[in-house]
Formats: structure tokens, C-alpha cells, sequence
């Protein structure tokens, strides 16, 4: 089974997004994401300074198998990008939830990740 | 709950992912895609391909039925019990109902079609039968396991034995050896040195599991489809399909003019086709930018207003960045681009085969 973290929100399109003390959201894609997917081979993240609306395309995963878009939870400016992933993608295998990472944003709306699924609803619809 | 080989609980006891894979549940990888693939470069592994269609070709006229039957003539089989030979098999307008692999067995013929054309290839099979003296047998109940990689001949020799090792070494490439239902053939789907072994069913878990022991990777058709693309080797429904024909799909050496008294489906289209000139070839791609070339994906070629496709892309594992086939206008140049995500990219044109025997061949 995919772990699911329960102090992370989460959209149906299976990123994660969690608040941290800075008042910046780090973004990255599930457990069950990185399982779908398989082998993690290229990762396009957005750049450092653009601005992005919730539900914009911020960046693309590509496995061997397959590519798939990932879309910013939050709307706000892009403060950093996990450079890791660049030279190491298979990171968002091994470690979704931590050295994983896609990006962080600085939110022009924080309220916005209420809008999010938490771990309880997106437990029950990665299981559907 | 799709179709099964024999091999499925071994499969999910050994932890494969499976997935539908035209109507067979099959496993996608145990694991890693790209350490399978690797294991299969640098060493050995294996697959269950019990899920093509085994068809045993017999009587009289089963020789005269091939030579109308299949583009490739199995005349060059002659004399020569065990030989296979990979052909087309073309409808009347020259275009591909399906790719398969010819057997000569003594006597008779064996044929390997594949899983997701069964039923259409049998259909046609069965009705160009009709006005020949011959009889086409299923065998249904066998298992095929495919092994392959530089130690694959060595590590399978090891788990059948002393009875079976002059026969493996006295094996040429494309060559195969029967000895009651077991059919042991040197002949793969990757590029490396290998055997594909069909067996009885109910024998198939037993030896998987002594090649498993014997340090032979299970590998699934994640891996299966990285290694044939890297070899450069056609998949059907993506490198040709009934609206394409053999010759802008890499298999134009497949197709035997002479003599030129045989006649066989498709023949006159294909001369038509030729008299023409041929407009499209299939060629390989490289992106050694950052990023994985895909099927459907358009290729813009230079001094030509039609687009080329990408039939099949991803990432190579061997070579670390991504490679494709395409059909493109058949006056491509050494370059063109690849549009991925609205953004043209370059790539090179090559060759469509990248990788041999481990190296890349680029």
C-alpha cells in the first residue's frame, strides 16, 4: 500500500502541499503518484521567481512509462526548485515526501489549501 | 479478471505488477523497470511471452500455404529443420495484419503471432487455408519464456542441464531444437544473445522459478518494451499496422521478391508501391536534450511540408537520454524536431537501431 501522510493536503490530480513554518508551501506528488508512474527519469520544474494562479501547469513528471503535467495547488511566486531532481529524478521515487520535492511557493493566499483534499478524502479517492 | 498464463501466481508471488495487457493479465515490472532493462544488458533476464499465439502448421501443403501466405518465403527454410524466419503477414493492399516468426520443424511449420491479433490472424490464416492441404493446430497449452542477455545461454544451460547443453551450444542465432513438447530456439526481443523456450504449461513455474535461482531477473513488459525499442525492433499496432506497409517499416528486407514466380498476398501492391517510389521511411530519433520523445508526437523535417510521427518513444536506459522510431518523408536529413509539448526540440536522425549487444550503436 502507498503511504499517505496525514499532516500533508492533497489534490485528486495526486500532488501534495504542506504549509511550512516560513509561511511558504512546499509541492511535491504522492506516494501513489510516484507508484503509478514507476521509474521517475525527467523532471521539469517551473522557474524561481514566475508567478503561477492555483490549478496552473507548474512542471511536468516524465517516467519511462509515461509523462504527467503537475499543477500548482496554490497561487503565488515560485521561491525555489529542488535542483536535486535535476541530476537525481529517481528522488521522487525513493523519497516522495521529503528529498522528492518539486517546488515552493510563496502563497498569495494561504486560505487556498483548504481548498485541497486532506489525507482521510484523499485516502478514499486514491483507493476508488 | 483477463486471460492467464501459466506462470500468473508465480508472477504475483513474486511480486509483478500486473496490468491488462490485450485481455492477459500480465506483469509490468517486480520492482524497477530500468533495473530489469539493465539486468538484460549486463546479464540475464527473463519473460513470460506465454500470451502469443503458438500455431502448428501441417500436411502436404503447408509449405506451398507459407510461400502464399507470408511475405518472407519460407523456401530459405529448406533443408534446414529448426530455422525460423521473421516475416510479415500482408493483407491484398500490402499493409500488415500482423508480424510473426516462422519455424521449420520436422516435419511441418511453426508459428509465433502475437497475442493482440489472435483472433483476426487466425480468421485470415483459417481462410487462405481453405484451398490448400494443410491443417492449423493451436497449442493453446504451452508456455513460451523468453530468456535473455550476454549470461542468458550460459545460466539456462545451468538450469536444464547435462542433457541439454551440446544442443544450446551447437544452436546458431535464429535457430531452434525440439525435443518432445520443450522447443528451445535461439531467438529474442531485445537486441542481446538469448533463448525464447516454449514448454508445457504445467511445467513453466518450476523452471522459471530454477532460473530465478540460477540468477536470472524476472522482468516484465515495461522492460520488454525499452530493450526491443533500443534494439530497434518494429512493435505491432505502433511500427506498421494494416494500413502500413512493410516497406517504410523497417521490413523491406523482409519481404522476398525472388523468385519472381512466387506469388504471395500482397505482392502486386507492394510492386505498385515500389514503381511509385517510396515516400515515407521509419528512422530513429535521439533527443540528447532533457526530455523523453513519445508516440503521436509530430516530427518536423526539413524541405518538407508533411509532418513525420513518433511510433514509438521513451527514455533509454542504456544510453540515458530518450530515443524514438518515426515515420518521416523519406528525404529527412541527419536532423529534425520534435514537437513535445508545443515546444519544437531537435533531435537527430539516425539509423533505427541503437543499441546491440549492450553498446550503443548509434
Amino acid at each position: 500500500m502507498s503511504e499517505i501522510r496525514n499532516e500533508l493536503k492533497y489534490l485528486s490530480s495526486h500532488e501534495w502541499a504542506r504549509l511550512e513554518e516560513d509561511g511558504t508551501v512546499t509541492i511535491g506528488i504522492s506516494d501513489h503518484a510516484q507508484d503509478a508512474l514507476g521509474d521517475v527519469v525527467y523532471v521539469e520544474t517551473p522557474e524561481v521567481g514566475s508567478t503561477l494562479a492555483a490549478g496552473d501547469e507548474a512542471g511536468v513528471v516524465e517516467s519511462v512509462k509515461a509523462a504527467s503535467d503537475i499543477y500548482s495547488p496554490v497561487s503565488g511566486e515560485v521561491v525555489e526548485v529542488n535542483e536535486t531532481l535535476e541530476e537525481s529524478p529517481e528522488t521522487v521515487n525513493s523519497s516522495p515526501y521529503d528529498d522528492g520535492w518539486f517546488f515552493r511557493i510563496k502563497p498569495s493566499d494561504v486560505s487556498e489549501l483548504d481548498n485541497m483534499l486532506d489525507a482521510d478524502a484523499y485516502r478514499s479517492e486514491s483507493e476508488d | 479478471m483477463g486471460n492467464r498464463t501459466p506462470l500468473y501466481d508465480t508472477h504475483v508471488a513474486m511480486g509483478g505488477k500486473m496490468v491488462d495487457f490485450g485481455g492477459w493479465d500480465m506483469p509490468l515490472h517486480y520492482g524497477s523497470q530500468l533495473d530489469e532493462h539493465n539486468k538484460v544488458r549486463t546479464d540475464a533476464g527473463m519473460f513470460d511471452v506465454s500470451h502469443m499465439t503458438v500455431v502448428d502448421v501441417d500436411g502436404a501443403g503447408a509449405r506451398d500455404y507459407l510461400r502464399y501466405l507470408l511475405a518472407n518465403d519460407v523456401a530459405k527454410l529448406d533443408g534446414n529443420p529448426g530455422k525460423a524466419l521473421y516475416t510479415g503477414m500482408l493483407n491484398e493492399k500490402g499493409g500488415v495484419i500482423d508480424d510473426l516468426i516462422v519455424y521449420l520443424r520436422d516435419p511441418g511449420y511453426r508459428v509465433v503471432v502475437n497475442c493482440a491479433t489472435r483472433e483476426k490472424d487466425l480468421a485470415w490464416m483459417n481462410k487462405q487455408a481453405e484451398s490448400f492441404e494443410v491443417t492449423l493446430t493451436e497449442r493453446p497449452q504451452l508456455a513460451m519464456i523468453a530468456i535473455q542477455g550476454p549470461n542468458a545461454l550460459s545460466k539456462t544451460k545451468e538450469v536444464l542441464g547435462i542433457d541439454w547443453t551440446a544442443a544450446i551450444d551447437a544452436l546458431k542465432v535464429f535457430q531452434s531444437v525440439a525435443r518432445g513438447e520443450w522447443f528451445v530456439a535461439r531467438t529474442g526481443y531485445t537486441g542481446e544473445d538469448g533463448l525464447e523456450i516454449m514448454l508445457p504449461g504445467e511445467d513453466a513455474s518450476g523452471f522459471w522459478r530454477a532460473l530465478d535461482e540460477a540468477g536470472v531477473a524476472p522482468c516484465g513488459l515495461g522492460a520488454r518494451d525499452t530493450l526491443r525499442l533500443e534494439a530497434g525492433m518494429n512493435l505491432y499496432g505502433h511500427e506498421m499496422d494494416e494500413e502500413t506497409s512493410p516497406l517504410i517499416a523497417n521490413m523491406a528486407w523482409t519481404v522476398a521478391w525472388a523468385p519472381e514466380s512466387r506469388n504471395f498476398i500482397g505482392r502486386a501492391a507492394l510492386e505498385e508501391e515500389k514503381a511509385k517510389g517510396i515516400e515515407h521511411k521509419l528512422v530513429g530519433l535521439v533527443l540528447e536534450e532533457r526530455g523523453v520523445l513519445r508516440g503521436g508526437q509530430y516530427v518536423m523535417v526539413d524541405g518538407s511540408d508533411e509532418r513525420g510521427i513518433i511510433t514509438s518513444g521513451t527514455f533509454s536506459p542504456t544510453l540515458g537520454y530518450s530515443i524514438a522510431l518515426a515515420r518521416v518523408p523519406a528525404n529527412v536529413g541527419d536532423t529534425a524536431e520534435v514537437e513535445i509539448r508545443k515546444k519544437l526540440q531537435p533531435v537527430k536522425v539516425v539509423k533505427p537501431c541503437f543499441v546491440r549487444n549492450g553498446k550503443s550503436v548509434i
